[in-house]
């Protein structure tokens, strides 16, 4: 019987573990096998691909049941391009998952002021709109020096964002475009 | 990639160049190690001694700048030595093709260079026409007009001591080099280069590449197993970001912004939709109106219309030979030119070139966005070195965001797989998903434009922007996904079958000009139709022998792995190196002609016939297999560039020689350079006597803007370092491990020296050449004493096709503290 890391794993977080590991001939000392037990006990499992370079490494993240946190990241065995190999900074996926440095509040820095402050979506994004729409207003060219129809909104640039996903990637150059930016740009030019 | 990840492992000599992929592609080393124990040679050619050349059979260094002398050697070893694939050079590649007679190449300059304006006139490089209006040419390669002949005659001046002179690689390293990839000129045998940022941030960037792709051509390794030309690319999504048009001059799927000039849609179709006179072209881009329309009605939906133009006059145009990109969005933005500025999951102010000018031009806007996970220097901007916040007036406005594992979508990979991923936790606190930010932006904008209460500059585009992408008030992937896709918004019968108005279109050969089809990205097109979300498949089965697996997620385009495939089979189908064939064409055969059309392998780069019936004859309905070129053939002769049909070494705009011996002219004579006060450029300045170069690590990922808030990755690899040769070190009186200063024209850091056998000191042109390196993955914000930005040195000059910048090439000075 030919057994991956992951069927391995899905025996591991059966109830019958302990039996199963026997059958594969294994002698883990009783006190490693808890442990285990512990660490994966009604954790879900979800692929994910790792955030940072091009070769789309697979990941498993664990998340437990009853925080709804991820509480243990690594390798996808079953991913045909890493086959549950990762890097230093796939193997760190978890500190992103967990990591007290996250910004968890939407901030706000006012001209000239020296701190940022902590605001709500809904006044944020309001406020937000509001600049758009006073930068395009003032900025915006229907028609340029030559005559001829450009519909540029000149006074708003854009970079970001090869971090997206391709469906916000796309809905992000929906949005702008429709209020006329040219200067799109991100990472892909540097 | 034309390959992908997996497809490192078929081949038979892996040239690594302008990449350290050990280190920063750590699992590519995954495939080239299974290449290696296959017998492969692994070559590592790069300034500097690191873990991939440890693990190369050849190593050989060359001086930061220089890769076009020693390609132009191998290009010229090559064809002297006969080590060039000629069936195919002369049936794929438009090597007999003869150029007109206006080309000419003299002391470094092509024809048609106007010095005041600092560019050329491409018209000069054109290709003779027959009366058919075809180009002409000259299958024995001897008329001493052809691509070929130029070619040879080109690159005769880049002798063995020439390259080494300029570039410092001893001549014995060069000829192992030569030798090793030149094998692989044999049709079972294919060689493949893995390139990232030390190619492509250059002011001769793309003719690094360009320079490569003839040696990929002359060897025909394009189109096999273990071939191709393969860009490592740096971030989990720059290849989607890419496909998806987040860049000035492309709308999703490589369809060109439409300019001023071009009022209509019918003018625009004109100017963008190539035409071949040759019936063997399938010329691909002629489907371009298609994709154009198709993508239209994405953007405005029941809005665009035939009579109206699908509202093709509602979408911004840019100026006609005007340049919008990175490098010009910052020289703007100095010059005050924005009022506001997103800057969504990137930090600029820490990874563009010259970032000192990026931050001073960051105080001139009124409002900025920014969105990210972590606290970076561009939405600190206003507190950084040197700022005084009570003089900034910039407001910044920062979002916080989910992290990958924290919301659903697909991100597309090196190798063209677009692989669907899923949420496994909450975002912390108020952080929220990007496309979730996206949506209510856009609806907060929206209502600012509704026009009874505001009214606006032009309205109609943002209040008719198809906007449905929300499931139970959440941004909803999967909606967008489909969109991407495409629909038909008519009942429409293709071929004899019907599909029904909102069904999911099958593939991008579906796609109509006539708007009864709708499609965001039209090389996404059969990444989720009615079989269902293709790009979240997880079956392993792979009956292809190389590794493709195809139904293991989706690969653009219609789940290829591996594009220009056609090119891997001779003129009647069958593979080039039958041991490792990627398509083979096994229709039926009667009478020693081909009777039916199939197929097998990886999807082919098209299903027509192939060039020959097995008994040797021509077939009019076969398909020449570069068939997104116009002619159908690859080039070789390359007059679409900005910057010459050929590759011809120029020094980098900061240089370390006030002349070398290929030619008169010292740099790229059409690179984008910048005029403002910040902008200061210096070549052979005894300030600044050193080659400096920027690099990454394993632990860290571009600006560092994650990963150094990651504790196991910040303790690795915790402060900004500067490497040099012993011998600098011991000329600079500098020890390994104290601090030092690093200057160029534009900025200067505290950094850690290491003293290294790593980096050799260079003999450049009889002189010794010392090269110092740097990281830039480290800010002022995080962590304390951790050093700053490498780009604080590095200038804002850019290649003049792409305008990257060119950040692996400068001028610099180290010293030690106080001296």
């Amino acid at each position: 019987m030919k057994l991956t890391r992951r069927d391995f794993l899905k025996i591991s977080g059966a109830a019958t573990a302990g039996l199963a590991l026997s059958g594969l001939g294994l002698n883990l000392d009783p006190v490693e096998a808890y442990t285990w037990e512990l660490r994966t006990k009604d954790a879900k499992e979800t692929p994910t691909i790792c955030c940072y370079c091009a070769v789309g490494c697979g990941i498993i993240c664990h998340t437990d049941a009853k925080t709804g946190q991820v509480i243990y990241t690594e390798g996808d065995a079953d991913h045909p391009i890493n086959g549950g190999s990762l890097c230093a900074k796939g193997a760190s996926a978890y500190q992103i998952a967990r990591n007290d440095k996250r910004i968890t509040k939407v901030l706000y820095r006012a001209p000239n002021s020296d701190k940022w402050e902590a605001k709500t979506w809904d006044w944020t994004l309001k406020e937000i709109a509001k600049r758009v729409k006073k930068s395009r207003d003032a900025s915006f060219v229907g028609t340029n020096e030559k005559g001829q129809v450009i519909n540029q909104c000149k006074g708003i640039a854009s970079v970001g964002s090869a971090a997206l996903d391709n469906e916000e990637c796309w809905a992000y150059q929906a949005m702008l475009r429709s209020l006329g930016l040219v200067y799109i740009e991100h990472q892909a030019r540097i | 990639m034309t390959n992908h990840w997996i497809d490192i492992g078929n081949s038979d000599c892996i040239l690594i160049m302008g990449s350290n992929a050990a280190e920063n592609h750590p699992i590519s080393f995954r495939w080239v190690t299974k290449a290696k124990e296959n017998g492969a040679t692994v070559i590592h050619v790069d300034p500097r001694f690191t873990r991939t050349s440890t693990k190369a059979d050849i190593y050989a260094p060359l001086r930061s700048g220089t890769d076009i002398t020693v390609l132009g050697g191998l290009i010229k070893h090559i064809l002297e030595n006969d080590k060039y694939f000629k069936d195919y050079v002369v049936s794929y590649t438009n090597a007999a093709y003869i150029v007109g007679e206006k080309y000419d190449f003299k002391d470094g300059l092509f024809s048609g260079y106007d010095s005041e304006k600092r560019t050329y006139d491409a018209s000069n490089w054109a290709f003779e026409m027959d009366e058919k209006g075809m180009p002409k040419k000259d299958p024995t390669l001897q008329n001493p007009r052809c691509v070929f002949q130029l070619l040879k005659q080109h690159y005769s001046r880049y002798d063995l001591d020439t390259v080494s002179s300029i570039s410092g690689t001893p001549k014995d390293d060069l000829v192992k080099v030569y030798e090793a990839y030149s094998a692989t000129g044999v049709p079972d045998k294919a060689g493949t280069i893995l390139y990232a940022m030390g190619w492509t941030q250059h002011t001769v960037g793309v003719q690094n590449i360009r320079a490569m792709t003839i040696i990929q051509l002359l060897l025909g390794n394009m189109g096999m197993a273990g071939g191709g030309v393969n860009a490592l690319r740096g971030e989990s999504n720059v290849q989607g970001s890419t496909d998806q048009g987040l860049l000035f001059h492309i709308w999703p799927g490589y369809i060109p912004t439409p300019t001023a000039s071009l009022a209509t849609l019918a003018d625009y179709n004109k100017k963008n939709t190539p035409v071949s006179k040759d019936p063997l072209s399938a010329n691909w881009w002629q489907n371009r109106p298609k994709y154009a329309v198709s993508y239209l009605k994405s953007i405005f939906g029941d809005a665009a219309q035939p009579e109206n133009d699908f509202r093709y006059g509602w979408m911004p145009k840019i100026e006609d030979g005007k340049s919008y990109t990175w490098l010009d969005l910052f020289d703007a933005m100095y010059r005050k030119e924005f009022t506001g500025f997103f800057s969504w999951g990137q930090n600029p102010a820490c990874s563009g070139a010259n970032a000192n000018k990026t931050r001073e031009a960051m105080a001139n806007l009124d409002w900025m966005v920014v969105v990210n996970l972590f606290d970076n220097e561009t939405a600190s901007f206003w507190k950084g070195p040197g700022m005084n916040p009570k003089k900034t007036k910039t407001e910044v406005f920062f979002l916080p965001c989910a992290a990958s594992m924290e919301k659903e979508g697909s991100i597309s990979n090196s190798g063209r797989w677009a692989q669907w991923r899923y949420k496994a936790q909450n975002p912390p606190g108020m952080a929220k998903p990007d496309g979730d930010i996206i949506v209510e932006l856009f609806e907060e904008i929206r209502k600012l434009y509704i026009p009874k209460k505001a009214g606006g500059a032009f309205p109609d585009p943002i209040l008719n922007l198809k906007w449905d992408y929300v499931t139970n008030k959440k941004f909803d992937p999967h909606l967008v996904a489909k969109a991407i896709n495409g629909y038909f918004t008519k009942d429409v019968t293709i071929k004899e079958k019907t599909y029904k108005k909102g069904q999911l279109v099958p593939a991008f050969a579906m796609l109509q000009d006539d708007g009864s089809t709708s499609c965001g990205n039209w090389i996404y097109c059969q990444s989720y139709n009615e079989d269902g979300n293709n790009m979240a498949r997880r079956d392993k089965t792979d009956e292809s022998g190389i590794g493709l697996y195809p139904k293991w997620s989706w690969a653009w385009p219609v789940n290829r792995r591996i594009i220009y495939n056609r090119a891997s089979v001779d003129l009647t189908g069958k593979p080039w190196n039958p041991k490792k064939p990627v398509v083979e064409f096994v229709g039926e055969v009667q009478e020693g002609k081909y009777t039916t059309q199939k197929w097998k392998g990886d999807v082919p780069d098209g299903p027509w016939y192939p060039l020959q019936n097995p008994d040797g004859t021509a077939r009019e309905d076969g398909k020449y297999p570069f068939i997104m070129k116009a002619d159908g053939f690859a080039a070789i002769f390359g007059p679409g560039m900005k910057d010459g049909p050929f590759p011809e070494h120029y020094e980098p705009m900061e240089c370390p020689v006030e002349k070398h011996p290929l030619s008169p002219q010292l740099t790229n004579p059409v690179a984008r350079m910048f005029a403002s006060a910040k902008d200061i450029l210096k070549t052979c300045d005894p300030h600044f006597p050193f080659v400096g170069t920027t690099y990454r690590v394993t632990e860290h990922w571009q600006t560092g803007v994650l990963t150094r808030w990651v504790p196991w990755l910040l303790e690795a690899e915790p402060q900004l370092f500067v490497e040099m040769s012993e011998e600098l070190a011991e000329l600079k009186g500098i020890k390994n491990g104290e601090k030092v200063m690093v200057e160029s024209p534009r900025g200067s850091l505290e950094a850690v020296a290491i003293a290294t056998k790593r980096i050799r000191p260079f003999k450049i042109l009889g002189q010794e050449v010392h090269l110092v390196g740097l990281p830039w993955h480290y800010g002022w914000i995080w962590p304390p004493e951790g050093g700053d930005s490498a780009n604080l040195l590095t200038p804002a000059a850019g290649d003049p096709n792409t305008r990257i910048p060119e950040t692996k090439a400068f001028m610099v000075n180290v010293r030690k503290k106080g001296v």
